[in-house]
């Protein structure tokens, strides 16, 4: 009976939560790199126990972990025993180095003042659709990395997210200068979303705070935003800009890759032509703000969001933690709020902290800034608190164990 | 021979318990004396230092002898207790909220 694996990661470490394929009883382990925050763990499609692991701190900075043997065991990449030629066995120290190249230039921040670009952290890690090698790293300030070499090195791959307009307030900044989109000073000009195109290897969606969605077709020597039919009517001094959107999530169903859902700022939105053209679809949402979204494993119109109440009030509506399900793509939405509390609940749930495994029926997880991982094993019917108690949750990753 | 306490997330990154010693060749100051600790213990590049600049990471301190050297330039040098061994250099996180 095939097993499932959820790859937690939290505020103050890493938790592997793991299930037979019923779903019923789970095993939570012990924290894994505990005190750092761990913004995201992803396993290769092509071999689940090969798992990359972002860990970051504000003190010590990045640092990047992987395991060839499903968790149990971690290495920062190229320290492993077989890949130190050294006697004295010292983890190497090149695979956190993320170094922008050519001319990264500066931004405009809040004030008006030039800032140089600067790595952050790595919030996003995707791995190669074939090759357990290869992994797209997304960064803070906005930029990618890619790695060939299982981690051990990273390079920075081009920065031409380019330019479309300037303007500047006080949340969204644009930077036509060196024709780089960045975005909020504070918690944003970050790439959280990367979605590799499974019929097309040059084709790469990702997602960056404060910008918008941008997509390549030359395996990433050149990007160009695909921002049609979003609107910003508070956000942006142009609410039809085509850079500057607050996207917070995209998801897509691997049989149908041109197309797209999208948790925005505000607004839920679809696109049916790889994101030439974007309709809204927040429907019956009682709020359409939000951050994750995520699609059925095996219904590719059916799709789940988390309501939060505004940009300013980081929780659910009424204190009532609710899934809502579309089965239809979007515009007719349905509370799915067996299991969740549905009272005095006012946490968040953060734009990488949903996955759903590939199961019949379908499993649904998520996490939340509480601590809790809720999981569904019948398509999000019913709900049930899988740990209730962990750090804030910041990103879920499902895998489906043979 | 230099001795160097890091804190604690940091002896767990280079895997090593209590203090390290490291030889430092020629000057001791402030930037040789983390030159050569990075190059013993590769895993702590950029987590005290920037990969690139070398700055000194925001949120990381340097103490010896009682004093802050955190603002000091790189070609500082290190008391005389620190040089000997009789005092160790220390690396700190600092206190910050969370």
């Amino acid at each position: 009976m095939s097993r499932v694996r959820l790859l937690v990661g939290t505020r103050k470490g890493a938790f592997i939560l793991t299930s037979d394929g019923k779903r019923e009883k789970w095993d939570v382990s012990e924290p894994h790199f505990a005190g750092w925050e761990m913004y995201h763990l992803k396993g290769s499609p092509v071999d689940p126990n090969r798992i990359y692991a972002s860990q970051t701190s504000g003190w010590f900075g990045q640092i990047i972990q992987r395991s060839d043997d499903g968790g149990k065991t971690w290495n920062t990449p190229g320290s492993s025993s077989e890949e130190l030629a050294g006697p004295d066995g010292m983890p190497k120290g090149e695979s956190n180095k993320f170094v922008y190249e050519g001319q990264v230039g500066s931004h405009m921040w809040y004030d008006g003042t030039q800032h140089p670009w600067e790595f952050k952290r790595v919030w996003h890690l995707e791995p190669s659709l074939t090759d357990p090698d290869t992994v797209y790293a997304g960064v803070e300030d906005a930029a990618i990395f890619k790695t060939t070499n299982g981690g051990t090195t990273w390079v920075h791959q081009a920065t031409a997210f380019p330019a479309a307009g300037s303007f500047v307030n006080a949340v969204h900044l644009f930077d036509a200068n060196n024709g780089v989109a960045v975005g909020d000073p504070v918690g944003g000009m970050t790439v959280h979303t990367i979605i590799l195109d499974p019929k097309n290897a040059n084709r790469i969606y990702i997602a960056i705070s404060a910008a918008g969605a941008f997509r390549t077709d030359d395996g990433g020597k050149t990007w160009r935003p695909i921002n049609k039919g979003l609107k910003a009517q508070f956000e942006l001094p142009d609410p039809d800009a085509e850079v500057g959107h607050c996207v917070h999530r995209i998801a897509m169903h691997k049989s149908r890759p041109d197309v797209l859902f999208m948790q925005k700022h505000w607004d839920v939105l679809r696109t049916d032509n790889a994101g030439e053209q974007w309709t809204e679809v927040s429907g019956n949402l009682p709020s359409d703000f939000g951050f994750p979204i995520d699609v059925h494993a095996h219904e590719p119109n059916t799709i789940y969001v988390v309501p939060i109440k505004s940009d300013s009030e980081h929780f659910p509506p009424d204190g009532k933690l609710r899934v809502y399900r579309s089965r239809s793509g979007g515009n007719e939405w349905e509370a799915l709020t067996k299991g969740l509390p549905q009272k005095d609940c006012y946490v968040n749930v953060l734009r990488d902290a949903m996955s759903v495994d590939s199961l019949q029926p379908c499993g649904i997880y998520f996490g939340t800034t509480g601590g809790q991982v809720y999981g569904s094993a019948d398509g999000g019917d019913t709900w049930n608190a899988i740990v209730r108690d962990l750090p804030a949750v910041l990103s879920v990753e499902a895998q489906v164990l043979p | 021979m230099i001795r160097v306490m890091l804190p604690y997330h940091l002896r767990n990154l280079a895997r090593v318990e209590g203090e390290v010693q490291l030889e430092v060749a020629g000057s001791v100051t402030l930037g040789s004396v983390l030159d050569a600790l990075e190059s013993r213990y590769p895993a702590l590049r950029g987590t005290v230092r920037d990969h690139g600049t070398l700055r000194r990471r925001p949120f990381v301190r340097f103490f010896a002898c009682k004093e802050d050297l955190s603002l000091e330039p790189p070609e500082t040098k290190l008391p005389e207790e620190v040089v000997t061994g009789k005092e160790p250099f220390l690396i700190v996180g600092a206190i910050a909220g969370g």
